[in-house]
Formats: C-alpha cells, sequence, structure tokens
C-alpha cells in the first residue's frame, strides 16, 4: 500500500534513519570537525568541518540529531541554535575562500524555539545564511535526509541542488503546527500532512528539489557508494558551470505560483 | 450601612467622580478606541492626529495604505506590481475563500503594497506589509512583489526603504511559501551587491520567515516602540521551554538591547528619520567620495 504524507512523516522522524553523521563517516574520509562560531559558543546540533569526498577535500556540514535517547537529548534532538547557523556559515565562507565544494546534510524538525535562541537572533542568523548563500562562490548541495523543518532547514539548503530522500520531508510547518493553527486540533494532522504537499514527490513536482534519492538499502554500503558516485558527478558537473551564481539565483526565483490579474 | 461611609476608600478614578482626562475637540457621539497599554479613551479623530498613536506612546496597528501620507511625499506614490496576487497553488482546504475574505477586509489584493515615491524629496522603493492581509503572512505573491521590488529598484539604482508586518510564511502555500525566504534574500543581495541602501522598519508583529529573511537583512533596521520581534511565537516557546518569559520578551526595546536593531523610532519621527538617512547615503547609493 502506499504511504500517506503523513506515514512519511513518521518515518522522516523515526529513530532508526541514518543521522548525518552516519552520512559523513560512510562517504567521506578524514574528516576533520571544527567547532564553534566564534561569536557565542559551539552548537552541538550542528557538526562541519573539512574532508575528502574521494580524493577532493569538501567541506561538510551536517545537522546531527543523534540516535540514542543520550545523544538526542545532547544534539538538542537536532534542532539548531543560532550559533550553530553562524558556525556553518563560517565555515561555508573558509569554504569559499579556498575554493571547496560545500555539502550539506540536513535533518530537523525546525530551529530551535528558545528564550536564548531568541535573545541570541535567531530569525537574524537564518536571514544571513540565505543571504550569504545566495551569493557563495563555490558549489553548494543540500540533501534533506530526513525532516526539512521550515526556516532551520532552508538556512542550510539555499544550493545549486536540492536533493531529497524517498521519505524525507519538507515542510514550511510541521503538520501537527499547522493543524493546531487552522483547525485548533492537532489531532487533523494527517489532513494537515496531505495538504501542505511535503513529501520528496511534492517537492520534486513543484520544482524545489532536483532529485529524489531511493531509499533501497537505506545505510548500507552499496546506498552509500552509490550517494558518494552521484555526489562526485555532480561536483564536476557544477565546477565546470560558468554561470554557477547566475543559475543559483534562477533556480530560486523561478519558484512560487501567482495568479496574474488583469 | 451609610454610617460606615468613612471607611470607605475609593476603588478607582471612577468612584472617585471620574479621571479628569485633557479636553479634547470632539464631535458629539465619535467613536472612541482604547489603548490597550494606558487603557484610556481617545476619540478617534485624536488618535488619528497623532498617526494612530495613544499619548502613553502605544502605537496601534496601521494598515499599509494609511501610512502612505505620513511618510512619502505629497502625490510622489506610483503603485507597482499590482497584477500579481496569490492562486490556490497547493488546492489548500479554504485557501480560496480566506483570501477573498482577506481582500475584502483589507481592501488590498495582496498582503503587501509596493511602489515607489519620493520621501522628504527622496526618491526611493518602498514595501509595506499588511496586516489586515491574513497578518502579512507572505505566499508566491508576496514574495514574487518584493523581490520584483528589489529588482527594479537594483535596476533604477534606488534604495528601498520596508516597513515589515507578518505572521511568517503562508502556511496554506506549504512549501512555495517557504522557498519565497530564498528568493526574497537573494534579491536583497543582489541590491545590495549593488552598493545600494536599503532600510526596513520593522512594527509589530514582525515574526517567522519574514524575520528570517528581508525583515533582518537591512543595512539599517528601525522598530516602532512596543513592536514585537522575533522567529518564534511566544507561546510555542512557552510550551517548548516550559520557562517563564523575561519582562519584555520579544518586544523592540528588548530586541534594541539584544543587538539585532539599529533603533527605535515613533511614527511621528520616521518620516523626518528616513528622509534624513537617505539624503546621507546620497539618495541611497555609495559613490565612494569625500566631500571636505
Amino acid at each position: 500500500m502506499a504511504l500517506s504524507a503523513y506515514d512519511r512523516v513518521k518515518l522522516a522522524r523515526g529513530g532508526k534513519r541514518p543521522t548525518g553523521l552516519d552520512y559523513i563517516r560512510n562517504l567521506f574520509t578524514n574528516f576533520y570537525e571544527f567547532h564553534g562560531d566564534r561569536r557565542f559558543g559551539d552548537d552541538p546540533a550542528i557538526v562541519g568541518g573539512i574532508a575528502y569526498l574521494r580524493n577532493q577535500p569538501v567541506t561538510v556540514i551536517a545537522i546531527e540529531k543523534g540516535h540514542s535517547a543520550k545523544e538526542r537529548a545532547a544534539r538538542n534532538f537536532g534542532a539548531p541554535n543560532p550559533e550553530g547557523y553562524r558556525k556553518a556559515l563560517r565555515l561555508m565562507k573558509q569554504a569559499e575562500k579556498f575554493g571547496r565544494p560545500v555539502i550539506c546534510f540536513v535533518d530537523t524538525s525546525g530551529a530551535f524555539c528558545g528564550i536564548g535562541a531568541e535573545e541570541r537572533g535567531q530569525g537574524q542568523a537564518i536571514a544571513e545564511n540565505l543571504l550569504e548563500l545566495s551569493t557563495l562562490c563555490v558549489p553548494v548541495i543540500s540533501i534533506l535526509i530526513g525532516e526539512g523543518g521550515s526556516g532551520g532547514a532552508l538556512a542550510l539548503a539555499l544550493a545549486d541542488r536540492v536533493w531529497m530522500l524517498s521519505n524525507a520531508v519538507y515542510s514550511v510547518i510541521s503538520p501537527e503546527g499547522c493543524a493546531s493553527i487552522l483547525w485548533k486540533d492537532a489531532a487533523q494532522a494527517e489532513t494537515a500532512a496531505a495538504s501542505l504537499k511535503l513529501t520528496a514527490e511534492d517537492a520534486k513536482s513543484l520544482g524545489i528539489v532536483e532529485e529524489i534519492l531511493s531509499e533501497k538499502d537505506l545505510g548500507s554500503q552499496s546506498f552509500y557508494d552509490s550517494l558518494q558516485e552521484r555526489l562526485c558527478e555532480e561536483i564536476r558537473t557544477l565546477s565546470m558551470e560558468t554561470e554557477l551564481l547566475e543559475k543559483r539565483y534562477e533556480r530560486f526565483r523561478m519558484i512560487g505560483k501567482c495568479r496574474r490579474r488583469e | 450601612m451609610a454610617f460606615l461611609n468613612f471607611l470607605y476608600k475609593p476603588k478607582n478614578e471612577l468612584e472617585q467622580g471620574g479621571r479628569t482626562a485633557a479636553p479634547v475637540q470632539q464631535d458629539q457621539g465619535e467613536p472612541e478606541k482604547i489603548c490597550p497599554n494606558c487603557r484610556k479613551s481617545s476619540p478617534i479623530s485624536q488618535l488619528w492626529a497623532n498617526q494612530l498613536t495613544c499619548a502613553c506612546g502605544y502605537h496601534f496597528r496601521m494598515k499599509a495604505r494609511q501610512r502612505l501620507p505620513y511618510l512619502v511625499d505629497k502625490h510622489s506614490f506610483r503603485e507597482l506590481f499590482t497584477d500579481i496576487t496569490s492562486g490556490d497553488p497547493l488546492l489548500f482546504p479554504g485557501y480560496p475563500g480566506k483570501l477573498e475574505t482577506a481582500q475584502t477586509a483589507s481592501g488590498e489584493q495582496e498582503a503587501v503594497l509596493c511602489g515607489r515615491a519620493k520621501i522628504s524629496g527622496q526618491d526611493c522603493c518602498l514595501f509595506f506589509m499588511e496586516p489586515t492581509f491574513m497578518m502579512g503572512s507572505m505566499g508566491s505573491a508576496v514574495g514574487e512583489r518584493i523581490t520584483r521590488l528589489f529588482e527594479y529598484a537594483a535596476e533604477q539604482r534606488l534604495p528601498v526603504v520596508g516597513y515589515t508586518v507578518s505572521g511568517g510564511a503562508r502556511m496554506q502555500e506549504g512549501l512555495l511559501s517557504l522557498m519565497q525566504m530564498a528568493k526574497t534574500s537573494a534579491a536583497v543581495k543582489r541590491h545590495s551587491d549593488a552598493g545600494l541602501l536599503y532600510i526596513t522598519v520593522l512594527t509589530d508583529p514582525t515574526t517567522g520567515g519574514v524575520t528570517a529573511s528581508f525583515a533582518m537583512e537591512g543595512d539599517i533596521i528601525l522598530a516602532e516602540p512596543g513592536a514585537m520581534i522575533g522567529f518564534a511565537g511566544a507561546r510555542v516557546i512557552e510550551q517548548t521551554t516550559k520557562k517563564a518569559l523575561p519582562k519584555g520578551f520579544q518586544r523592540a526595546e528588548f530586541v534594541l538591547e539584544h543587538g539585532f536593531i539599529d533603533a527605535i523610532v515613533p511614527r511621528s519621527e520616521q518620516k523626518q528619520t528616513i528622509g534624513c538617512l537617505l539624503k546621507m547615503h546620497n539618495g541611497g547609493e555609495n559613490h565612494g567620495s569625500v566631500r571636505l
């Protein structure tokens, strides 16, 4: 039987999927993790550093949710604070300086909703990432590996290529949040999930992602091998692109459907 | 019990025989509005004479078009992109009805008003978000209008002045709304890289996806007194963290103290301030010349 949109949401949230660090360990070698935003602190919900993709140095940034209950708590359940986004931006600017492509793995229910997060400018941190990513002069590929929760996910996904795992979801708001705002009833999350068009197929048909990655053998060596091959191929293509920023601008410029009034 | 009257203390001004409010010129039967801050009632005409602000300093919410006469030079405003409005791209339940209600209630076709005008003789592009149109939420049409405004301003080499008020991204357009944050930010960056000035004025409330994109991307970020400015909603934060929120949380004064806005400017000073800022930037363009 086909999975409903809400089944996908539950799958995307499930604790059994590979998380950001699993991708880093299996796709790259020589990963050096770099900590801190040089402004306030180090956010454990975002992991970043440099590594080799085969023999190509790349900058890797991943939102990490953790597997065990203990890990999840330590990673703040993959809900980044402003310092996480600022660390990511610092590493992206560094990638630009040294001409390294950037690969992001996105998996978050959303940017953290907390007092400290607001005091340290959560909105400003996300806005700045969007602003800077739009003209970052190196190829950027973002892969949604689980939950793509709103602005907190987009802050690492203003990229030349955005890919999604087949059971990942990408949404402007959680289905529960949407249902409770619109219908004052979180139990209608199922209807909301279907209406929000948050599955990988939806995102592809809306022109928001280029590619859906099959979850056949998710987490196995062959899964990582073929993903590694696809990443190498795409980075080769993007590094030959002479109008990288122009095309990135157009990629997002096209998105949106309006009605033209006479 | 009349003999106990000497023990009685009046509980409020009304029991004392009423408060002595300043006399105001008022039509008989003119409607009044109660200020949610000081609880005083003022006749509408008096509030309008003060640009919809109470004597206590409280700023009432203002519709986009109502700001024009207080801000731009007479007859200088030319509206742009009026042909772009919202459709129902995801066939979201109840959305067309909501759009219709919003259009009737606000008298606007969309949640943002764009145009070009002069402020104190300075040419500029302007946008004003509309609080009575689905709380200024950003869907494809808002994103498209704002993006076009920045592209137009870059082409015409004009500064942009933008008034924000928004509940965030419009969930009825799902991912398409979310992507407007990326689209508008990229347009702001191009305008900025062309050396042009962008001033934002954050008004009550500026939240969610608008805060996390073009509201916070101004070269100069101003705010109205008391405006609620934040990313996540206060109620959501309370539920998530189960902690009491600090006093004045997410108000303009709090956000100023934390270093995220440049200044709080009351409505009565906005025209003069913005006009002066535009002038100090040579009409909003970097000429890099020293004039000593």
